[in-house]
């Protein structure tokens, strides 16, 4: 890759406050500030700050936006019409029924619409749903490129925000809501951490002070290594690891978020995952607990008793709130958490305990220690 | 800026080592080591009596992020490792030159001479 990366508008602030920079995606961000473990003790105490402009906004508008995303979009924003500012969590299917992409997409009112796409994929979906839009037309785009992105995670985020930025009408915003308080600036209660908190959309020129207001609350500055952990003990799936264009949302832990009740809502992938439910997927993604000395890492495989491989680990690390290894992993579909399964660590095959994602829910392990390993 | 102790030797591949005595070495990851790898959760240390070859690897250390080999940087038999490491394995960061140390080997000391001093480190991380 000889293209230069790009850099958000925070990238003097995250030097400036000792942060140790990263590729991800094309991007330069903040790994983190000096420990990952401190940064992720923060989020789950108190408060964290994630620069996450990587991520790209991009605005829809227009008498066939709302048709074009219930074509385009796995999830039916149908759900969203009774409530402007309201969120919803999507995958965006191939026609065989793999993973483009996934995102949040959020209700303005009218016949506007505001998506929040992955950095990997954010052009080449934009260009995508531009050309799906230009088969019917009466959809106008806006790429919101002099925004960027602050997610404030943690038990004490929205109270800190709340008073940081003197909107104290934060606090009685719900879970998955948004609320847009002035014409350049949105905050929604979503995130990606498994803890509560907020995401906060503004122009690049006050993103600083917005940075610093929050610290003065006793925010952390908090980088993507903490991120991933933090993700990752929440049950929540990375694109481009835990899903990809060859994982339809059934072998992604995922079906939840198809949504077949409208049959005439004849979406991109519909024939595709209704076929699938038919046979049942190939392959499931299930989450590994395993011992500290024995951390899965993407790529890893899951052998069975008789040592035939029956998966890999797409995602795994050390879980630094529950003091274990911890792994999403995509198994064959007949084995499930009654199965005897091994992890190959180096030359060692140590046996793992199968769950249902996430392991960190409402601020405890979902898994209590003691009875968290196979004996 | 990391830390880079004058009175130790260096490996391309980021050990610091100590001379005890001629003929028996200290072991560790350097400063800026232990910067790149992050929070350090796990190390499988090399075996005592076991015989490692100079830039093979001998061990483990497990970061949040991700699983490193740790390399030896001289040939020889490890006669000691920390074996407190085990369980408190934050200590590769907090106190790399220190409290941190990995292994101790038996080695030879024209071996030893042949390892980076501090300054030709320095240089090679950048610094």
């Amino acid at each position: 890759m000889s293209e230069a990366l790009e850099r958000t508008a925070l990238y003097s602030w995250h030097q400036a406050h000792g942060a140790r920079m990263s590729p991800f995606a094309g991007w330069e961000m903040p790994l983190h500030y000096g420990s990952q473990l401190r940064e992720h003790e923060a989020v789950r105490q108190a408060a964290g700050l994630f620069d996450v402009s990587h991520m790209r906004p991009l605005d829809l508008q227009g008498p066939a936006a709302r048709s074009l995303l219930r074509r385009a979009l796995a999830n039916d924003i149908a759900r969203l019409d009774a409530e402007p500012g309201r969120a919803l969590y999507t995958c965006m299917l191939q026609e065989d029924g793999g993973i483009l992409d996934d995102l949040i997409v959020y209700f303005l009112g009218g016949d506007r619409y505001r998506i929040v796409l992955n950095a990997a994929g954010a052009r080449a979906d934009a260009s995508y749903l531009q050309d799906l839009a230009e088969e019917e037309g009466g959809v106008e785009f806006l790429r919101r490129d002099d925004w960027g992105i602050l997610a404030c995670q943690g038990p004490k985020a929205v109270a800190w925000a709340a008073e940081a930025l003197a909107l104290p009408e934060l606090a009685a915003l719900k879970p998955f809501r948004s609320v847009a308080p002035r014409a350049d600036l949105f905050i929604a209660r979503t995130g990606y951490t498994g803890e509560d908190g907020i995401e906060i959309l503004a122009r690049h020129g006050h993103l600083a002070a917005i940075a610093d207001a929050l610290l003065a609350r006793g925010v952390v500055p908090s980088g993507l290594a903490a991120r991933d952990s933090l993700r990752l003990e929440a049950g929540l799936n990375l694109y481009g690891q835990d899903m990809t264009t060859t994982d339809s949302p059934d072998r992604s832990h995922l079906g939840w978020t198809v949504d077949l009740r409208d049959p005439k809502r004849d979406f991109i992938g519909r024939s595709a995952i209704e076929s699938e439910r038919v046979q049942g997927p190939a392959q499931r993604l299930w989450g590994l607990l395993l011992p500290r000395d024995a951390i899965p890492r993407h790529g890893y495989e899951l052998l069975s008793a008789a040592g035939e491989t029956i998966g890999t680990v797409t995602s795994g690390s050390f879980a630094p709130s529950l003091g274990l290894g911890i792994a999403l992993a995509r198994l064959r579909a007949d084995v499930g958490p009654d199965s005897a399964v091994f992890l190959q660590v180096r030359q060692r095959k140590v046996p793992a305990r199968i769950v249902e994602p996430p392991f960190w829910r409402h601020g405890q392990a979902v898994y209590p220690a003691e009875e968290s390993l196979p004996q | 800026m990391s830390q880079v102790p004058a009175q130790l030797r260096y490996s391309t591949t980021h050990e610091w080592v100590a001379q005890l005595v001629p003929g028996r070495y200290r072991v560790g990851i350097t400063d800026h080591a232990q910067e790149l790898l992050g929070d350090v959760v796990f190390v499988e240390l090399p075996q005592t009596g076991q015989a490692v070859q100079a830039e093979a690897a001998c061990g483990v250390i497990e970061s949040v992020k991700a699983a490193s080999d740790l390399y030896s940087p001289l040939s020889g038999e490890v006669v000691a490792s920390n074996a407190e490491l085990t369980d408190n394995p934050q200590w590769l960061n907090e106190d790399p030159y220190d409290k941190g140390w990995i292994f101790e080997i038996q080695a030879d000391e024209k071996d030893f001479a042949q390892l980076l001093d501090a300054a030709a480190y320095q240089n090679s991380i950048g610094e």
